[in-house]
């Protein structure tokens, strides 16, 4: 058997040992009810509590009744979108960008066909946002701003801080909503000071299980219950508190605020080495995105003339686990919607790879990729139908 | 992860009869950079009109590659009048089938063999781009949809666009789409078994139990095989946990001649021999 190298952590990443330690006394110990009278049950509340106020920490909230657990980045999205919407009834316009995650995209296509207006703001071809467009589409009848505060793609970052308080000075009523899921644990999230009004985060990108997340509402920003029943999480999402996957969480944030240092200087030079390393040694790969302005862990490279499902299945089979925007690795026949925002070229496109790193990721395993990943893509490059143009870029590349 | 089998496995990892054939008879090409799969299929011919090499480029995915150099394979030693008889199905057959999903690669080296064949006869492959086209995003034509649709027996949007690409991305041709499935489903309804050839019939029961009966008998162990046909009348015999099963006069009669009824003519009839 192959040994897994797993450089997928954009898709999910592994659960921390620690994490999971911190889980398991709330499984068959203290499986009280955090909502009971008995001290049995109120430890447990204490805990969650403790949590909450772990993940206050970590997204620099003022106060932990800011924080919502919920079961899922998509679950905090649609919390908050479609929460906010509810409360402002009048108001029929959103705005978001082209590059959001599909999770949040069907929820647009949803309310459009509730007869809601949705702009979507383009980026350009490093994936970088134009303040201006955003500026240019606010109008009296917008109720919402969404946007991801880095694309789980590309990895790069939008000026989420900037836009919220752009949007706040043209109308301090139109709430701003960010997609945090690929940002937390992999740059310094602070809600505090700033126009950002909800914010949602997913447990299993920072090594806290599936089935978890959390949203923060900041104290004053009116929004329905989104379950309705019991008083938990203020009556915002009732049901019983899903308490070892909560404590998980808490732990995790705790975790991820205190390796943010390392993410961005250890992760962030696996990354780079593995990604110099490909582009000076391939001579058909090309960076997709932004460099500069980007989250430490994720890069998206095109390997021009070759289809990304061939060299996502050649990887697998030497252990390594990566990710692409083929349209062929979705089903959906379509290729990557962020790629093709960005204009990126299709002998780009279709054979673009996301590798994403995490804090476990070894730099023996960089060296591993770095090793077997030149002959794939030889081999692969001598299958395509595109040779003239392949020795074109060879004749460059060693020009 | 799709569910390959392992001969698309061990096609796309070790393809067969790569490359560019020099002075080749025929070369073909099917799809484009653009839709994200396209195949270059070379042909050496001698004078007896039999197939001595095939060659291939392709520029796609796991079963795009598989398809191809499988079809290189199939066409070595044949005529140019028995390669084109070859359907996309018997190339997606001969990889132990290929996953709804990706049928297209199949028919893509459908394409490209229609295309060298056309090259070979001399004929002017230009004059096909005059054809209405119906998905614009995937340059769909409207002769190629109704090729797959009725190869394929394709009931619905979802399998054509498994099957073509067609209507996958902007969705706008969809209403076309459906329109020329609907007439194909009505004149198939109306065929009369008495007009086709017994080798017609043949076929297309046996495309019917592959598609449609084989599986499902497969799931519980059993199989079944076509023996005769005369007529009307459909010869068969059960196999495996069928052949013992009590219910088999019922499979028989609600599912086997059901399915062939429903597909080919209201007139059959199945006999277990």
């Amino acid at each position: 058997m192959t040994k897994t190298v797993y450089l997928d952590n954009n898709a999910t990443t592994m659960v921390d040992p620690k994490v999971f330690e911190a889980m398991k006394p709330y499984f068959c110990e203290l499986y009280g009810n955090p909502s009971s009278m008995h001290k049995f049950g109120g430890q447990v509340a204490k805990a969650v509590e403790k949590a909450r106020e772990q993940v206050k920490n970590f997204l620099g909230a003022n106060d932990s009744k800011e924080i919502i657990f919920t079961a899922s980045g998509s679950e905090g999205d649609n919390m908050a979108i479609r929460g906010i919407l509810e409360a402002n009834k009048n108001k029929k316009h959103i705005i978001t960008t082209k590059i959001e995650h599909p999770a949040v995209l069907n929820v647009y296509k949803y309310l459009e066909k509730q007869g809601y207006e949705v702009t979507y703001l383009g980026v350009d071809s490093l994936g970088n946002l134009d303040l201006n467009e955003l500026k240019n589409a606010i109008t009296d009848d917008t109720a919402l701003v969404s946007m991801m505060y880095a694309n789980n793609e590309t990895g790069v970052i939008l000026p989420v801080e900037k836009a919220a308080k752009l949007v706040k000075q043209i109308n301090p009523k139109i709430k701003f909503h960010v997609d945090a899921v690929q940002a937390a644990g992999k740059i310094k999230i602070d809600v505090k000071n700033t126009d950002i009004d909800l914010l949602s985060i997913a447990g299993h990108k920072i090594h806290a299980p599936k089935g978890i997340g959390a949203l923060y509402v900041k104290t004053g920003t009116l929004l329905p219950a989104f379950i309705i029943g019991g008083h938990q999480e203020r009556g915002k999402r009732a049901g019983t508190e899903n308490v070892p996957y909560i404590v998980g969480l808490g732990e995790a944030c705790e975790i991820a605020q205190n390796a943010l240092d390392y993410e961005m200087t250890e992760v962030k030079r696996l990354r780079d080495k593995l990604e110099n390393g490909i582009v000076k040694s391939i001579y058909n790969a090309k960076v997709n995105g932004a460099t500069e302005n980007r989250v430490p862990n994720t890069t998206n490279i095109g390997f021009q003339y070759i289809e990304g499902e061939l060299i996502l299945l050649h990887l697998s089979d030497l252990g390594i686990c990566a990710s692409s925007g083929s349209a062929c690795t979705s089903g959906s026949l379509e290729p990557s919607h962020v790629l093709k925002s960005m204009g990126v070229p299709f002998e780009s496109l279709h054979g673009s790879i996301r590798f994403s790193l995490s804090r476990f990721t070894t730099e023996a395993e960089i060296d591993y990729v770095l090793k077997v990943l030149p002959d794939v893509i030889t081999k692969l490059n001598g299958i395509s139908p595109y040779q003239k143009e392949l020795n074109r870029l060879k004749a460059q590349f060693n020009h | 992860m799709w569910d390959y089998t392992e001969k698309v496995m061990d096609h796309y990892k070790n393809p067969r009869n790569v490359g560019e054939i020099e002075n080749p008879s025929a070369v073909g090409e099917a799809g484009s950079l653009v839709c994200g799969d396209a195949l270059k299929l070379y042909l050496k011919v001698d004078e007896n009109d039999v197939i001595t090499d095939a060659k291939f480029q392709t520029f796609g995915c796991g079963s795009a590659v598989a398809s191809s150099s499988v079809l290189t394979e199939m066409l070595k030693g044949m005529t140019i009048e028995d390669a084109s008889k070859i359907t996309n199905q018997q190339i997606a057959d001969a990889l132990g089938g290929l996953p709804p999903q990706k049928m297209h690669c199949s028919v893509m080296g459908h394409e490209a063999l229609e295309s060298a064949i056309a090259n070979y006869k001399g004929e002017d492959v230009a004059a096909h781009c005059d054809e209405k086209i119906i998905c614009t995003c995937y340059h769909v034509t409207e002769s190629a949809l109704r090729e797959a649709v009725e190869q394929n027996n394709l009931t619905d949007l979802e399998d054509v666009m498994n099957y073509t690409k067609a209507g996958g991305a902007c969705g706008q041709c969809h209403v076309a789409i459906q329109k020329i499935i609907d007439e194909i489903k009505n004149k198939k309804e109306k065929v009369d078994i008495k007009n086709m050839s017994v080798t017609q019939l043949v076929l297309k029961i046996n495309n019917v139990i592959e598609k449609y009966i084989s599986n499902e008998l497969r799931k519980d162990g059993g199989d079944i095989e076509l023996i005769d046909v005369k007529e009307n009348k459909v010869f068969v015999s059960l196999k495996g946990m069928c052949k013992s099963c009590k219910f088999s006069s019922n499979t028989l009669k609600n599912f086997v001649e059901a399915s062939l009824k429903e597909h080919i003519s209201p007139d059959i009839e199945v006999i277990e021999v």
